[in-house]
Protein backbone atom coordinates (compact mmCIF):
# COMPACT_ATOMS: atom_id res chain seq x y z
CA UNK A 1 0.00 0.00 0.00
CA UNK A 2 2.81 2.42 1.07
CA UNK A 3 4.85 2.19 -2.04
CA UNK A 4 1.83 2.08 -4.85
CA UNK A 5 1.13 5.31 -3.16
CA UNK A 6 4.56 6.54 -3.28
CA UNK A 7 4.52 5.44 -6.73
CA UNK A 8 1.89 7.41 -7.77
CA UNK A 9 3.19 10.49 -5.68
CA UNK A 10 6.41 9.70 -7.92
CA UNK A 11 4.40 9.95 -11.41
CA UNK A 12 2.99 13.25 -10.14
CA UNK A 13 5.99 15.12 -9.08
CA UNK A 14 7.39 14.18 -12.33
CA UNK A 15 5.01 14.77 -14.58
CA UNK A 16 2.82 18.00 -12.98
CA UNK A 17 4.09 21.14 -14.06
CA UNK A 18 4.01 23.07 -10.85
CA UNK A 19 3.70 26.71 -10.59
CA UNK A 20 7.55 28.07 -9.65
CA UNK A 21 8.40 26.42 -12.88
CA UNK A 22 6.50 28.32 -15.07
CA UNK A 23 7.45 31.41 -13.94
CA UNK A 24 11.57 30.14 -13.95
CA UNK A 25 13.77 30.13 -17.20
CA UNK A 26 15.23 26.98 -16.17
CA UNK A 27 15.50 24.47 -18.89
CA UNK A 28 13.09 21.90 -18.68
CA UNK A 29 16.17 19.49 -17.82
CA UNK A 30 17.31 21.44 -14.81
CA UNK A 31 13.98 21.70 -13.73
CA UNK A 32 13.21 18.42 -13.91
CA UNK A 33 16.08 17.49 -12.38
CA UNK A 34 15.69 19.57 -9.16
CA UNK A 35 12.24 18.10 -8.85
CA UNK A 36 12.94 14.73 -8.74
CA UNK A 37 15.86 15.41 -6.07
CA UNK A 38 12.66 17.05 -3.91
CA UNK A 39 11.14 13.46 -4.32
CA UNK A 40 14.18 12.08 -3.58
CA UNK A 41 14.75 14.02 -0.15
CA UNK A 42 10.78 13.10 0.58
CA UNK A 43 11.30 9.18 -0.48
CA UNK A 44 14.01 9.50 2.15
CA UNK A 45 11.84 10.88 4.79
CA UNK A 46 9.41 8.12 4.39
CA UNK A 47 11.63 5.74 4.23
CA UNK A 48 13.51 7.30 7.41
CA UNK A 49 10.06 7.27 9.29
CA UNK A 50 9.43 3.66 8.52
CA UNK A 51 12.37 2.25 9.75
CA UNK A 52 11.57 3.44 13.20
CA UNK A 53 9.16 0.80 13.16
CA UNK A 54 11.61 -0.69 15.45
CA UNK A 55 14.81 0.11 17.63
CA UNK A 56 17.18 -1.92 15.39
CA UNK A 57 16.86 0.14 12.61
CA UNK A 58 15.46 3.18 13.92
CA UNK A 59 18.96 5.15 14.05
CA UNK A 60 20.36 4.39 10.29
CA UNK A 61 16.48 5.69 9.50
CA UNK A 62 16.85 8.94 10.91
CA UNK A 63 19.85 9.07 9.52
CA UNK A 64 18.76 8.82 5.93
CA UNK A 65 16.30 10.92 6.33
CA UNK A 66 18.76 13.83 7.61
CA UNK A 67 20.40 13.30 3.84
CA UNK A 68 17.32 13.76 2.76
CA UNK A 69 17.50 17.16 4.31
CA UNK A 70 20.75 17.47 3.09
CA UNK A 71 19.99 16.43 -0.29
CA UNK A 72 17.42 19.35 -0.16
CA UNK A 73 19.08 21.89 1.21
CA UNK A 74 22.03 21.73 -1.62
CA UNK A 75 19.38 21.39 -4.60
CA UNK A 76 17.73 24.65 -3.34
CA UNK A 77 20.92 26.28 -3.25
CA UNK A 78 21.09 25.46 -7.69
CA UNK A 79 17.38 27.59 -7.87
CA UNK A 80 17.88 30.13 -9.87
CA UNK A 81 16.30 32.77 -7.92
CA UNK A 82 19.28 32.86 -5.66
CA UNK A 83 21.88 35.88 -6.57
CA UNK A 84 23.54 35.81 -3.17
CA UNK A 85 24.65 33.35 -0.47
CA UNK A 86 26.25 35.61 2.33
CA UNK A 87 22.56 35.64 3.58
CA UNK A 88 21.78 32.31 3.33
CA UNK A 89 25.72 31.50 4.30
CA UNK A 90 25.04 33.72 7.49
CA UNK A 91 21.66 32.24 8.55
CA UNK A 92 23.26 28.32 8.15
CA UNK A 93 25.94 29.41 10.72
CA UNK A 94 23.85 30.61 13.43
CA UNK A 95 21.03 28.38 13.12
CA UNK A 96 22.87 25.39 12.78
CA UNK A 97 25.24 26.66 15.87
CA UNK A 98 22.68 27.42 17.93
CA UNK A 99 20.49 23.75 16.74
CA UNK A 100 23.07 21.81 17.62
CA UNK A 101 24.43 23.36 20.99
CA UNK A 102 20.85 22.98 22.65
CA UNK A 103 20.77 19.28 21.28
CA UNK A 104 23.45 18.37 22.68
CA UNK A 105 23.24 19.82 25.74
CA UNK A 106 19.86 19.11 26.95
CA UNK A 107 19.00 16.47 28.93
CA UNK A 108 16.97 13.32 28.69
CA UNK A 109 14.32 14.46 31.37
CA UNK A 110 14.50 17.92 29.38
CA UNK A 111 13.34 16.81 25.95
CA UNK A 112 9.62 17.18 26.35
CA UNK A 113 10.76 21.25 26.26
CA UNK A 114 13.26 20.94 23.66
CA UNK A 115 11.02 18.99 21.57
CA UNK A 116 8.35 21.77 21.98
CA UNK A 117 10.87 24.37 21.72
CA UNK A 118 12.36 23.28 18.16
CA UNK A 119 8.60 22.48 17.36
CA UNK A 120 8.29 26.32 17.86
CA UNK A 121 11.24 26.97 15.70
CA UNK A 122 10.18 25.33 12.65
CA UNK A 123 6.51 26.81 12.89
CA UNK A 124 8.00 30.32 13.22
CA UNK A 125 10.64 29.43 10.24
CA UNK A 126 6.80 28.45 8.36
CA UNK A 127 5.45 31.42 8.74
CA UNK A 128 8.29 34.08 7.86
CA UNK A 129 8.53 31.98 4.59
CA UNK A 130 4.95 32.90 4.09
CA UNK A 131 5.40 36.16 5.05
CA UNK A 132 8.40 36.69 2.35
CA UNK A 133 6.71 35.41 -0.65
CA UNK A 134 3.33 37.32 0.63
CA UNK A 135 6.34 40.54 0.29
CA UNK A 136 7.89 38.83 -2.83
CA UNK A 137 3.78 38.72 -4.67
CA UNK A 138 3.44 42.32 -3.35
CA UNK A 139 6.63 43.86 -4.72
CA UNK A 140 6.37 42.46 -8.02
CA UNK A 141 3.83 44.48 -10.38
CA UNK A 142 4.43 42.02 -13.00
CA UNK A 143 2.93 39.19 -11.65
CA UNK A 144 -0.59 38.64 -10.10
CA UNK A 145 -0.58 35.73 -7.18
CA UNK A 146 -3.30 33.19 -7.02
CA UNK A 147 -6.31 33.02 -4.76
CA UNK A 148 -4.95 29.65 -3.52
CA UNK A 149 -1.18 30.89 -2.97
CA UNK A 150 -2.46 33.77 -0.93
CA UNK A 151 -4.85 31.46 1.34
CA UNK A 152 -2.28 29.54 2.02
CA UNK A 153 0.19 31.98 2.90
CA UNK A 154 -2.63 33.49 5.50
CA UNK A 155 -2.98 29.98 7.07
CA UNK A 156 0.89 28.88 7.36
CA UNK A 157 0.98 32.58 9.11
CA UNK A 158 -1.51 31.43 11.45
CA UNK A 159 -0.85 28.14 11.91
CA UNK A 160 2.58 28.74 12.22
CA UNK A 161 2.84 31.62 14.67
CA UNK A 162 0.12 30.03 17.12
CA UNK A 163 2.79 27.26 16.77
CA UNK A 164 5.65 29.30 18.12
CA UNK A 165 3.58 31.25 20.77
CA UNK A 166 1.80 27.71 22.04
CA UNK A 167 5.39 25.91 22.05
CA UNK A 168 6.98 28.78 23.90
CA UNK A 169 3.76 28.60 26.47
CA UNK A 170 4.36 24.80 26.76
CA UNK A 171 7.86 25.18 27.25
CA UNK A 172 7.66 28.19 30.22
CA UNK A 173 4.87 25.74 31.67
CA UNK A 174 7.41 22.50 31.23
CA UNK A 175 10.51 24.19 32.95
CA UNK A 176 8.18 24.80 35.99
CA UNK A 177 8.68 28.61 34.97
CA UNK A 178 7.18 31.14 37.22
CA UNK A 179 5.48 34.88 36.27
CA UNK A 180 5.08 36.98 39.30
CA UNK A 181 4.80 34.02 41.43
CA UNK A 182 2.44 32.09 39.17
CA UNK A 183 3.55 28.56 38.50
CA UNK A 184 2.74 28.91 35.17
CA UNK A 185 2.39 24.96 34.87
CA UNK A 186 -1.12 25.44 36.59
CA UNK A 187 -3.93 25.77 34.12
CA UNK A 188 -4.75 29.69 33.55
CA UNK A 189 -8.53 29.88 33.35
CA UNK A 190 -10.83 32.69 33.01
CA UNK A 191 -14.04 33.36 31.84
CA UNK A 192 -15.46 34.06 28.48
CA UNK A 193 -11.98 32.36 27.88
CA UNK A 194 -12.57 30.08 25.12
CA UNK A 195 -15.51 32.86 23.06
CA UNK A 196 -12.53 34.86 23.39
CA UNK A 197 -10.31 32.38 21.19
CA UNK A 198 -13.22 31.74 19.21
CA UNK A 199 -13.40 35.50 18.23
CA UNK A 200 -9.81 35.12 17.20
CA UNK A 201 -10.46 32.68 15.32
CA UNK A 202 -12.94 34.45 13.48
CA UNK A 203 -11.17 37.73 13.02
CA UNK A 204 -8.02 35.58 11.54
CA UNK A 205 -10.90 34.44 8.86
CA UNK A 206 -11.14 37.86 8.20
CA UNK A 207 -7.69 39.21 7.89
CA UNK A 208 -7.13 36.03 5.36
CA UNK A 209 -10.05 37.01 3.02
CA UNK A 210 -9.13 40.75 2.88
CA UNK A 211 -5.59 39.51 1.40
CA UNK A 212 -7.18 37.32 -1.30
CA UNK A 213 -9.43 40.55 -2.04
CA UNK A 214 -6.66 43.20 -1.75
CA UNK A 215 -3.26 41.71 -1.61
CA UNK A 216 -1.78 44.62 -2.66
CA UNK A 217 -3.15 46.51 0.11
CA UNK A 218 -2.44 44.00 2.89
CA UNK A 219 0.46 44.13 4.58
CA UNK A 220 -1.28 45.63 7.59
CA UNK A 221 -3.72 42.70 7.83
CA UNK A 222 -0.80 40.30 7.46
CA UNK A 223 0.94 41.70 10.60
CA UNK A 224 -2.82 42.08 12.82
CA UNK A 225 -2.82 38.43 11.52
CA UNK A 226 0.53 37.43 13.17
CA UNK A 227 -0.54 39.13 15.80
CA UNK A 228 -3.76 37.53 16.32
CA UNK A 229 -2.04 34.30 15.83
CA UNK A 230 0.38 35.22 18.62
CA UNK A 231 -1.91 35.69 21.02
CA UNK A 232 -4.27 32.50 20.32
CA UNK A 233 -1.30 30.28 20.57
CA UNK A 234 -0.72 31.45 24.23
CA UNK A 235 -4.01 31.63 24.85
CA UNK A 236 -4.64 28.41 23.61
CA UNK A 237 -2.25 26.15 25.38
CA UNK A 238 -2.50 28.72 28.69
CA UNK A 239 -5.55 26.63 30.24
CA UNK A 240 -4.24 23.37 30.24
CA UNK A 241 -2.29 22.32 32.88
CA UNK A 242 1.16 20.21 33.49
CA UNK A 243 0.13 17.08 33.47
CA UNK A 244 -1.81 17.09 30.00
CA UNK A 245 1.39 18.56 28.09
CA UNK A 246 1.80 15.20 26.44
CA UNK A 247 -1.28 16.01 24.04
CA UNK A 248 -0.04 19.71 23.99
CA UNK A 249 3.10 18.77 22.60
CA UNK A 250 1.88 16.11 20.21
CA UNK A 251 -0.68 18.65 19.03
CA UNK A 252 1.70 21.26 18.18
CA UNK A 253 4.28 19.00 16.77
CA UNK A 254 0.90 18.27 14.25
CA UNK A 255 0.81 22.24 14.01
CA UNK A 256 4.54 22.58 12.98
CA UNK A 257 4.07 20.29 10.20
CA UNK A 258 0.37 21.76 9.05
CA UNK A 259 2.43 25.08 8.80
CA UNK A 260 5.10 23.43 6.50
CA UNK A 261 2.31 21.64 4.20
CA UNK A 262 0.48 25.10 3.90
CA UNK A 263 4.19 26.58 2.96
CA UNK A 264 4.14 23.98 0.45
CA UNK A 265 0.90 25.06 -1.09
CA UNK A 266 1.84 28.56 -0.97
CA UNK A 267 5.40 27.73 -3.10
CA UNK A 268 3.93 24.96 -5.25
CA UNK A 269 6.34 22.93 -3.71
CA UNK A 270 5.89 19.36 -3.49
CA UNK A 271 8.35 18.53 -1.21
CA UNK A 272 6.69 20.31 1.32
CA UNK A 273 3.50 19.05 1.33
CA UNK A 274 4.43 15.60 1.19
CA UNK A 275 6.99 16.44 4.31
CA UNK A 276 4.57 18.42 6.40
CA UNK A 277 1.71 16.37 5.92
CA UNK A 278 3.66 13.10 7.07
CA UNK A 279 4.46 15.59 10.30
CA UNK A 280 0.80 16.55 10.75
CA UNK A 281 -0.15 12.34 10.29
CA UNK A 282 2.28 12.11 13.21
CA UNK A 283 1.24 14.43 15.38
CA UNK A 284 -2.47 13.54 14.77
CA UNK A 285 -2.07 9.89 15.42
CA UNK A 286 -0.19 10.55 18.53
CA UNK A 287 -2.49 13.68 19.71
CA UNK A 288 -5.09 10.60 19.86
CA UNK A 289 -2.92 8.38 21.57
CA UNK A 290 -2.49 10.07 24.37
CA UNK A 291 -5.99 11.43 24.70
CA UNK A 292 -7.46 7.02 24.41
CA UNK A 293 -4.57 6.90 26.77
CA UNK A 294 -6.32 9.40 29.54
CA UNK A 295 -10.03 8.42 28.14
CA UNK A 296 -10.55 12.46 27.09
CA UNK A 297 -11.66 14.03 24.23
CA UNK A 298 -9.28 16.00 23.00
CA UNK A 299 -11.78 19.07 23.17
CA UNK A 300 -11.80 17.82 26.85
CA UNK A 301 -8.31 18.41 27.06
CA UNK A 302 -8.22 21.45 25.10
CA UNK A 303 -10.98 23.31 27.42
CA UNK A 304 -8.41 22.91 29.92
CA UNK A 305 -8.94 23.61 34.04
CA UNK A 306 -7.39 19.60 33.97
CA UNK A 307 -4.40 18.56 36.29
CA UNK A 308 -3.65 21.38 38.96
CA UNK A 309 -0.58 19.67 40.76
CA UNK A 310 -0.86 18.48 44.31
CA UNK A 311 0.57 20.59 46.49
CA UNK A 312 0.70 20.78 50.71
CA UNK A 313 2.88 18.37 52.87
CA UNK A 314 0.68 15.51 52.53
CA UNK A 315 0.35 12.98 55.03
CA UNK A 316 1.13 9.71 55.40
CA UNK A 317 -1.74 8.64 57.66
CA UNK A 318 -4.53 6.72 55.87
CA UNK A 319 -8.11 8.57 55.60
CA UNK A 320 -10.06 7.32 58.11
CA UNK A 321 -10.97 3.94 58.86
CA UNK A 322 -8.69 2.55 55.95
CA UNK A 323 -5.41 0.89 56.49
CA UNK A 324 -2.02 1.17 54.96
CA UNK A 325 0.51 -0.97 55.44
CA UNK A 326 4.02 0.04 55.21
CA UNK A 327 7.45 -1.85 54.74
CA UNK A 328 10.87 -0.38 55.16
CA UNK A 329 13.71 -1.48 52.42
CA UNK A 330 14.77 -4.69 54.01
CA UNK A 331 11.97 -6.35 54.11
CA UNK A 332 11.03 -5.01 50.78
CA UNK A 333 14.51 -6.41 49.23
CA UNK A 334 13.56 -10.06 50.86
CA UNK A 335 10.33 -9.96 49.25
CA UNK A 336 11.33 -9.01 46.03
CA UNK A 337 14.51 -12.24 46.30
CA UNK A 338 11.84 -14.73 46.67
CA UNK A 339 9.95 -13.57 43.71
CA UNK A 340 10.14 -14.67 40.38
CA UNK A 341 8.73 -12.58 38.42
CA UNK A 342 8.96 -8.36 39.04
CA UNK A 343 6.76 -6.05 36.81
CA UNK A 344 8.14 -2.50 37.47
CA UNK A 345 5.79 0.92 36.77
CA UNK A 346 7.10 3.88 36.53
CA UNK A 347 5.52 7.40 36.51
CA UNK A 348 6.53 10.75 36.04
CA UNK A 349 7.60 10.75 39.95
CA UNK A 350 10.11 8.98 38.81
CA UNK A 351 11.72 11.09 36.45
CA UNK A 352 11.39 13.90 39.35
CA UNK A 353 13.08 11.98 41.81
CA UNK A 354 15.72 11.03 39.13
CA UNK A 355 15.47 7.50 40.20
CA UNK A 356 15.87 5.80 36.94
CA UNK A 357 19.23 5.02 37.43
CA UNK A 358 18.66 3.43 40.76
CA UNK A 359 16.00 1.88 39.25
CA UNK A 360 17.65 0.23 36.73
CA UNK A 361 20.60 -0.81 39.21
CA UNK A 362 17.94 -2.80 41.53
CA UNK A 363 16.65 -4.46 38.64
CA UNK A 364 19.92 -5.50 37.27
CA UNK A 365 21.02 -7.03 40.78
CA UNK A 366 17.70 -8.53 40.17
CA UNK A 367 18.02 -10.34 37.11
CA UNK A 368 21.89 -11.59 38.63
CA UNK A 369 19.62 -13.38 41.02
CA UNK A 370 17.18 -14.79 38.39
CA UNK A 371 14.19 -12.86 39.22
CA UNK A 372 12.43 -11.69 35.36
CA UNK A 373 12.16 -7.87 35.53
CA UNK A 374 9.84 -6.08 33.05
CA UNK A 375 8.41 -2.53 32.65
CA UNK A 376 5.11 -1.70 32.31
CA UNK A 377 5.00 2.17 30.45
CA UNK A 378 1.61 4.00 30.38
CA UNK A 379 2.08 5.85 27.51
CA UNK A 380 0.91 9.44 29.34
CA UNK A 381 4.13 8.07 31.85
CA UNK A 382 6.68 11.25 31.73
CA UNK A 383 5.66 14.79 29.89
CA UNK A 384 5.67 13.46 26.21
CA UNK A 385 4.69 10.52 24.34
CA UNK A 386 7.56 7.75 25.24
CA UNK A 387 9.25 9.57 26.84
CA UNK A 388 9.70 7.47 29.82
CA UNK A 389 11.32 4.95 27.74
CA UNK A 390 14.03 7.42 26.90
CA UNK A 391 14.73 7.82 30.57
CA UNK A 392 15.07 4.32 30.74
CA UNK A 393 17.02 3.76 27.97
CA UNK A 394 19.39 6.02 28.94
CA UNK A 395 19.34 4.35 32.38
CA UNK A 396 20.61 1.34 30.07
CA UNK A 397 17.09 -0.80 30.32
CA UNK A 398 17.27 -2.62 27.27
CA UNK A 399 14.78 -2.50 25.46
CA UNK A 400 13.39 -6.25 25.43
CA UNK A 401 11.80 -5.19 28.70
CA UNK A 402 9.74 -2.41 28.41
CA UNK A 403 6.23 -3.07 27.80
CA UNK A 404 2.97 -1.02 27.22
CA UNK A 405 -0.26 -1.73 28.66
CA UNK A 406 -0.04 -5.51 26.97
CA UNK A 407 1.41 -6.68 30.09
CA UNK A 408 -1.68 -6.77 31.46
CA UNK A 409 -2.71 -9.82 30.24
CA UNK A 410 -0.03 -11.82 32.87
CA UNK A 411 -0.56 -9.59 35.74
CA UNK A 412 -2.03 -12.87 37.64
CA UNK A 413 1.28 -14.66 36.72
CA UNK A 414 3.55 -11.96 38.28
CA UNK A 415 4.30 -12.22 42.00
CA UNK A 416 5.40 -8.46 43.04
CA UNK A 417 4.60 -4.87 41.11
CA UNK A 418 6.74 -1.91 42.20
CA UNK A 419 4.68 1.26 41.82
CA UNK A 420 7.26 4.32 41.65
CA UNK A 421 6.02 7.90 41.36
CA UNK A 422 3.41 6.69 39.28
CA UNK A 423 -0.30 6.67 40.81
CA UNK A 424 -3.70 7.53 38.38
CA UNK A 425 -2.15 4.50 35.69
CA UNK A 426 -2.45 2.50 38.23
CA UNK A 427 -5.81 3.57 40.27
CA UNK A 428 -8.43 0.04 40.08
CA UNK A 429 -11.14 3.19 40.45
CA UNK A 430 -10.81 3.64 36.66
CA UNK A 431 -11.97 -0.02 35.76
CA UNK A 432 -13.99 -0.65 38.99
CA UNK A 433 -16.02 2.59 39.97
CA UNK A 434 -18.19 4.56 37.29
CA UNK A 435 -18.77 7.26 38.25
CA UNK A 436 -15.17 8.60 38.85
CA UNK A 437 -13.65 10.89 37.05
CA UNK A 438 -10.90 9.14 35.87
CA UNK A 439 -13.16 6.03 34.72
CA UNK A 440 -12.51 4.10 31.79
CA UNK A 441 -8.82 5.07 31.04
CA UNK A 442 -6.60 2.53 30.50
CA UNK A 443 -4.79 1.18 33.95
CA UNK A 444 -1.78 -1.24 34.42
CA UNK A 445 -3.87 -3.70 36.76
CA UNK A 446 -1.55 -4.20 38.87
CA UNK A 447 -3.72 -4.79 42.17
CA UNK A 448 -4.20 -8.22 40.50
CA UNK A 449 -0.52 -9.73 41.58
CA UNK A 450 -0.04 -11.37 44.49
CA UNK A 451 2.44 -8.37 46.05
CA UNK A 452 2.33 -4.58 45.11
CA UNK A 453 4.68 -2.28 46.18
CA UNK A 454 4.13 1.72 45.67
CA UNK A 455 7.25 3.78 46.74
CA UNK A 456 5.37 7.29 47.53
CA UNK A 457 6.08 10.23 49.19
CA UNK A 458 2.76 10.14 50.98
CA UNK A 459 -0.53 9.38 50.32
CA UNK A 460 -1.01 12.27 48.15
CA UNK A 461 -3.52 12.18 45.78
CA UNK A 462 -2.40 12.40 41.47
CA UNK A 463 -2.69 14.72 39.22
CA UNK A 464 -6.27 13.92 38.48
CA UNK A 465 -6.28 14.93 42.90
CA UNK A 466 -8.46 11.20 43.27
CA UNK A 467 -8.04 8.80 45.65
CA UNK A 468 -6.36 5.65 45.12
CA UNK A 469 -7.73 2.32 46.55
CA UNK A 470 -4.95 0.61 45.10
CA UNK A 471 -3.38 1.83 48.70
CA UNK A 472 -5.42 0.38 51.21
CA UNK A 473 -5.63 -3.31 49.20
CA UNK A 474 -4.74 -6.52 51.23
CA UNK A 475 -2.01 -7.34 48.45
CA UNK A 476 -0.47 -3.45 49.00
CA UNK A 477 2.34 -2.32 50.76
CA UNK A 478 3.69 0.99 50.89
CA UNK A 479 7.28 2.31 50.92
CA UNK A 480 7.49 5.88 52.02
CA UNK A 481 9.98 7.67 51.50
CA UNK A 482 11.73 9.30 48.16
CA UNK A 483 11.88 6.96 45.44
CA UNK A 484 15.15 7.41 44.74
CA UNK A 485 16.42 6.59 48.28
CA UNK A 486 14.34 3.81 49.01
CA UNK A 487 15.40 2.20 45.64
CA UNK A 488 19.25 2.59 46.35
CA UNK A 489 18.92 1.17 49.85
CA UNK A 490 16.60 -2.15 48.77
CA UNK A 491 20.01 -2.71 46.28
CA UNK A 492 22.09 -2.38 49.09
CA UNK A 493 20.07 -4.66 50.76
CA UNK A 494 19.72 -6.90 48.03
CA UNK A 495 23.96 -7.14 47.39
CA UNK A 496 24.33 -7.92 51.08
CA UNK A 497 22.29 -10.98 50.69
CA UNK B 1 -7.02 36.77 -8.85
CA UNK B 2 -9.90 34.90 -10.93
CA UNK B 3 -10.64 30.60 -10.48
CA UNK B 4 -8.98 30.55 -13.96
CA UNK B 5 -8.19 26.88 -15.41
CA UNK B 6 -4.47 26.69 -14.69
CA UNK B 7 -5.48 27.69 -10.74
CA UNK B 8 -7.50 25.14 -10.54
CA UNK B 9 -5.30 22.47 -11.77
CA UNK B 10 -2.60 23.51 -9.31
CA UNK B 11 -4.59 23.84 -6.73
CA UNK B 12 -6.00 20.09 -7.22
CA UNK B 13 -2.29 18.79 -7.96
CA UNK B 14 -1.35 19.97 -4.63
CA UNK B 15 -4.10 18.73 -3.09
CA UNK B 16 -3.87 15.23 -4.15
CA UNK B 17 -0.78 15.17 -3.06
CA UNK B 18 -1.46 16.20 0.31
CA UNK B 19 -4.04 13.38 0.42
CA UNK B 20 -1.91 10.96 -0.64
CA UNK B 21 0.94 11.59 1.76
CA UNK B 22 -1.77 12.09 4.55
CA UNK B 23 -2.70 8.14 3.59
CA UNK B 24 1.54 7.41 3.80
CA UNK B 25 1.91 9.30 7.07
CA UNK B 26 -0.80 7.38 8.75
CA UNK B 27 -0.10 4.25 7.00
CA UNK B 28 4.20 4.13 8.62
CA UNK B 29 3.32 6.10 11.62
CA UNK B 30 0.67 4.18 13.23
CA UNK B 31 3.31 1.21 12.72
CA UNK B 32 6.04 3.08 15.36
CA UNK B 33 5.95 1.28 18.71
CA UNK B 34 4.99 3.48 21.67
CA UNK B 35 8.60 2.90 22.78
CA UNK B 36 10.35 4.96 20.41
CA UNK B 37 7.11 8.11 20.49
CA UNK B 38 9.99 10.44 21.76
CA UNK B 39 12.06 10.11 19.06
CA UNK B 40 9.34 9.56 16.55
CA UNK B 41 8.27 12.98 17.74
CA UNK B 42 11.90 14.84 17.97
CA UNK B 43 13.06 12.80 14.22
CA UNK B 44 9.34 14.02 12.40
CA UNK B 45 9.98 17.51 14.01
CA UNK B 46 13.53 17.60 12.14
CA UNK B 47 11.98 16.86 8.71
CA UNK B 48 9.46 19.47 9.73
CA UNK B 49 12.34 21.93 9.26
CA UNK B 50 12.02 21.22 5.31
CA UNK B 51 10.95 24.61 5.00
CA UNK B 52 14.00 25.57 4.86
CA UNK B 53 13.99 24.94 1.36
CA UNK B 54 11.66 28.33 1.15
CA UNK B 55 13.73 30.14 3.03
CA UNK B 56 16.51 29.87 1.48
CA UNK B 57 15.38 30.66 -2.03
CA UNK B 58 14.15 34.08 0.02
CA UNK B 59 17.78 34.54 1.59
CA UNK B 60 19.23 34.74 -1.54
CA UNK B 61 16.84 36.79 -3.62
CA UNK B 62 19.20 39.75 -2.87
CA UNK B 63 15.96 41.75 -3.77
CA UNK B 64 15.28 44.57 -1.04
CA UNK B 65 16.39 44.75 2.40
CA UNK B 66 13.24 42.84 3.88
CA UNK B 67 14.01 39.74 2.13
CA UNK B 68 17.58 39.64 3.72
CA UNK B 69 16.37 40.42 6.74
CA UNK B 70 13.47 37.76 6.99
CA UNK B 71 15.15 35.32 4.68
CA UNK B 72 18.46 35.30 7.42
CA UNK B 73 15.42 34.68 10.01
CA UNK B 74 14.12 31.96 8.15
CA UNK B 75 16.66 29.93 7.33
CA UNK B 76 18.39 30.70 11.05
CA UNK B 77 15.04 28.87 12.86
CA UNK B 78 14.80 26.25 10.07
CA UNK B 79 18.56 25.41 10.95
CA UNK B 80 17.94 25.37 14.62
CA UNK B 81 15.15 23.01 13.60
CA UNK B 82 17.11 20.72 11.10
CA UNK B 83 20.09 20.42 13.25
CA UNK B 84 18.67 20.11 17.07
CA UNK B 85 16.21 17.50 16.03
CA UNK B 86 18.10 15.51 14.07
CA UNK B 87 21.07 15.65 16.67
CA UNK B 88 18.78 15.18 19.71
CA UNK B 89 17.05 12.20 17.62
CA UNK B 90 20.33 10.54 17.03
CA UNK B 91 21.24 10.60 20.67
CA UNK B 92 18.27 9.21 21.39
CA UNK B 93 18.17 6.36 19.78
CA UNK B 94 21.96 5.63 20.48
CA UNK B 95 20.82 4.66 23.80
CA UNK B 96 18.10 2.00 23.04
CA UNK B 97 20.53 -1.36 23.68
CA UNK B 98 19.60 -4.72 22.98
CA UNK B 99 20.35 -7.26 26.57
Amino acid sequence: MDWSCAALLAQHAASAPGAAAVEQELTAVTRLAINLSYLLSAALFIFGLKMLAHPRTARIGNRLSAFGMLIAIVVTLGDRHIVSYWTIIAGIIAGGTIGAILAVRVKMTGMPQMVGLLNGFGGLASAVVAFGEFLWSAADPSKTPRIDTLVSIGLSVLIGTVTFTGSLTAFAKLEGLKFRGIVLSNPFVFPFQHWLNVGLLLLTVLMITFVTRNYEHALWAVILLYLIAAALGVLVVMPIGGADMPVVISLLNSYSGLAAMTTGFALDNYCLIITGSLVGASGIILTKIMCDAMNRSLLNVVAGGFGQEASGPGSTQAATGLTVRKMDAEEAAMVLEAAQSVVIVPGYGMAVAQAQHSVAEMAALLEKKGVNVRYGIHPVAGRMPGHMNVLLAEANVPYEQLYDLSINDEMPQIDVAIVIGANDVVNPAARDEPGNPIYGMPIFEVDKCKTVMVSKRSLNPGFAGIENPLFYKENTVMLFGDAKKMVTEISQQLKGH
Amino acid sequence: MLLAESVIELFTNNFVVFVLAMFIGFEIISKVPPILHTPLMSGSNAISGITIVGALVIAGLHHAWWSEFFGFLAVTFAMINVVGGYTVTDRMLAMFKRR
